[in-house]
């Protein structure tokens, strides 16, 4: 089984996250940056898959020159390959051009099995797993908290307001993880040694087979017209409750107009 | 002059992506279940297991052998990391990676290497070592225990104290006597003993202060027999050896150790002092509990930068007696003050289970008993300082 693996390279989910004021993008300098939480459950997933039926498992991630560590990570917890899509042309590409690009590196590989976490901490849209699906036409089995693979049918569990679903689709398909699937492994102390020494490729957009010109902020559907800084807490109001409590809380909604 | 140029088995980048790994899994999957530690005096099953997994019982243990392969120089950075938590998770792995794994590193044959690291990389072997007996701590050349000549193997006998891990120990290192003590030879040996070996007691497990998860107790040893391949070192000479090299590497570890969790209560303090109001002021907004964290903070970076140079002076062979006593003494001496400083600044709340500076408080006050008391440390110091003086003036 071909498995691969899209992961993204995130800032830290604790730190403080900062947007550059000169073109409104998110300043990735400003705090660490960390494999995307929900990807870790993909590839410990691709990793089980694997483990249970052989094959390979590759790691796609687009993003900045030091998106490669996060590759890396995800290498040295056992998987087989890197591919890194790395250009100048793609800052502040949106989900669209991302998908796009995914879309075409992914194509004409031969993958049975394509997974992601089903959203990124960062941008929290979870559109890019569909999208990617949908341009590759592919099946999507979404936000599965199981993955069964028999022989070349993939059949995953999502669980809903009012139960579960169980999705089936004959390979190749696209599948998004959430959290509740697995516990992702640690790299071991060899695997983080074994990572230094694992394949990668380097793509950049034109290896893709993606137009420069559609993708990067210019060709982003959507800008950031403008933005503030959230303002800080302000002070709250104390009420000392000497026994007409209720009343003055009752007055508080009344005036904010929440009663 | 000091040539220090890295450690080829483990390159800076794969050693920076190690350390990233450790601290991540500190902060992540053990500081969470610290007081679980403590109050089931337990290193959960799950957590050992991710814990060997990683790598962690090997982490210096060469590559040959199936280890990391860390030098002293990686190892004390890995040690400030470790520190930052419940101290029992770096004792589970302390004693396969310094003292008694340290022994077989530097002492033992091919054969011996080849039976028992492996297994001590990756944690299926745990390897205790006895060398405290009583009457015998500070003193071990003083030791009782005995190992005599058996057709072509030998018999112990003797009873051992306070030894780490000794209640899950596949493997002993017993330091016994072969000879009477002189003043030019200790008279002992180091053996090795499979903790399976008929003969072995190991008495309930102790009721320490503090280090909860860790455990220590009495070995006995009676009649117990091995084989010739059992003494480490062609002759009965290398033992008394290899208990002061494997001390004196452990002593840096040790320092490092106590960086990491003066750091970790220091940062405690700080954000305590940060949050808690005293009449709706922060109390860090008092300068006498400023002073406090100053001098906290104060005390963490000398240890810093003291562990870190005499783990590079080691490292270099440019000092291998002095500088890992020195250091020793200096940072566990340091996170005790530090320890007390952060229990004052949290109050009453610094006295109360389950606040980690009260465990921290505890914690901490084994590193200056254990491999070598601060007072022997002193002596070691000033001892070694003045024989080389006097040396200087006989020449
Ligand atoms: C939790 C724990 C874990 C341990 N783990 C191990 C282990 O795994 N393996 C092992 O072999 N041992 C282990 N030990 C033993 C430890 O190394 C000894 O307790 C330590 O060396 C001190 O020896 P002692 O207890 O006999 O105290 P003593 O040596 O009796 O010390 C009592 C006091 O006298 C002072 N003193 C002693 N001699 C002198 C001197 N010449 N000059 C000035 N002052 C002196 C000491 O500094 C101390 O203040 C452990 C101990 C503890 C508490």
């Amino acid at each position: 089984m071909k498995i691969a693996v899209c992961v993204k390279q995130v800032p830290d989910t604790w730190a403080e996250k900062r947007l550059r004021p000169a073109d409104s993008l998110l300043d990735r300098e400003s705090a660490e940056g960390v494999l995307n939480e929900l990807d870790e459950y993909a590839v410990e997933e691709a990793l089980k898959i694997q483990e249970a039926h052989g094959g390979e498992v590759t790691i796609v991630s687009m993003g900045p020159e030091r998106a490669v560590e996060t590759i890396r990570k995800a290498l040295s917890m056992g998987a087989d390959a890197g591919i890194h899509i790395v250009d100048d042309a793609l800052s502040g590409s949106d989900a669209l051009a991302t998908s796009a690009v995914l879309a075409g590196v992914l194509k004409d590989r031969g993958f049975d099995l394509i997974i992601f976490g089903s959203e990124s901490t960062d941008a929290r849209m979870s559109v890019v797993p569909a999208m990617v699906s949908e341009r590759l036409g592919l099946p999507q089995l979404t936000f599965a908290q199981k993955v069964d693979v028999n022989g070349g049918t993939i059949t995953i569990e999502r669980q809903t307001d009012y139960g579960f679903d169980s999705v089936e689709a004959s390979s190749p398909v696209v599948v998004s993880v959430v959290e509740k699937i697995n516990e992702p492994r640690y790299p071991s102390f060899k695997g983080i040694m074994a990572a230094k020494k694992k394949p990668l490729e380097t793509l950049s957009v034109a290896d893709a087979g993606v137009a420069a010109g559609s993708v990067g902020t210019g060709a982003a559907w959507s800008v950031v017209a403008d933005f503030a800084a959230r303002p800080p807490k302000a002070a709250g109001t104390i009420v000392n409750d000497e026994g007409a409590g209720g009343v003055k809380i009752a007055e508080f909604l009344a005036t904010n107009k929440i009663i | 002059m000091r040539m220090y140029s890295g450690n080829p088995d483990v390159p800076d980048d794969v050693f920076r992506d190690v350390l990233i790994q450790i601290r991540d899994f500190v902060r992540t999957r053990v500081i969470p279940r610290e007081n679980e530690i403590m109050s089931t005096d337990e290193i959960p099953a799950d957590l050992r297991a991710q814990i060997a997994d990683m790598g962690l019982f090997g982490f210096a243990i060469p590559q040959e052998w199936g280890g990391l392969g860390l030098d002293l120089v990686q190892d004390v950075e890995l040690a400030m990391e470790l520190g930052y938590t419940s101290l029992s998770v770096r004792s589970m792995v302390g004693t396969n990676n310094g003292i008694a794994g340290q022994v077989l590193v530097d002492f033992g044959s091919k054969e011996q290497k080849s039976r028992w690291l492996p297994g001590i990389a990756s944690g299926e072997i745990v390897a205790s070592f006895a060398l405290t007996e009583p009457g015998a701590g500070s003193n071990p050349a003083s030791l009782r225990t005995t190992a005599t000549p058996d057709g072509d193997g030998w018999i112990i006998n003797g009873s051992k104290q306070y030894i780490t891990n000794a209640p899950n120990a596949n493997l002993f290192i017993v330091f016994a006597r072969v000879r009477a003590q002189t003043d030019k030879d200790p008279g002992i040996a180091v053996f090795l003993v499979p903790g399976e070996a008929a003969g072995i007691e190991v008495g309930p497990h102790d009721h320490k202060m503090g280090q909860e998860g860790s455990r220590t107790a009495d070995v006995n040893f009676s009649n117990v027999h091995v084989g010739a391949d059992a003494l480490v070192g062609e002759d009965g000479d290398a033992g008394y050896r290899a208990a002061l090299t494997s001390l004196a590497r452990g002593r840096i570890h040790i320092a490092g150790l106590a960086v990491g969790t003066a750091q970790r209560a220091l940062d405690e303090s700080v954000s305590y002092a940060a949050s808690a109001t005293q009449g709706g002021v922060a109390i860090g907004d008092f300068q006498l509990v400023q002073a406090m964290i100053a001098d906290m903070q104060t005390g963490v970076m000398a240890g810093r930068a003291l562990a870190r140079e005499a783990a590079l002076a080691y490292q270099t062979g440019e000092d291998r007696r002095i500088a890992p006593s020195v250091a020793k003494l200096y940072c566990t001496e340091m996170v005790g003050k530090v320890a007390d400083l952060a229990v004052q600044v949290h109050g009453g709340m610094g006295y109360m289970r389950e606040v980690a500076v009260e465990r921290i408080y505890r914690d901490v006050r084994l590193l200056r008993l254990y491999e070598g008391t601060s007072e022997i440390q002193r002596l070691i110091i000033g001892a070694g300082l003045v024989k080389s003086a006097k040396r200087k003036l006989g020449s």
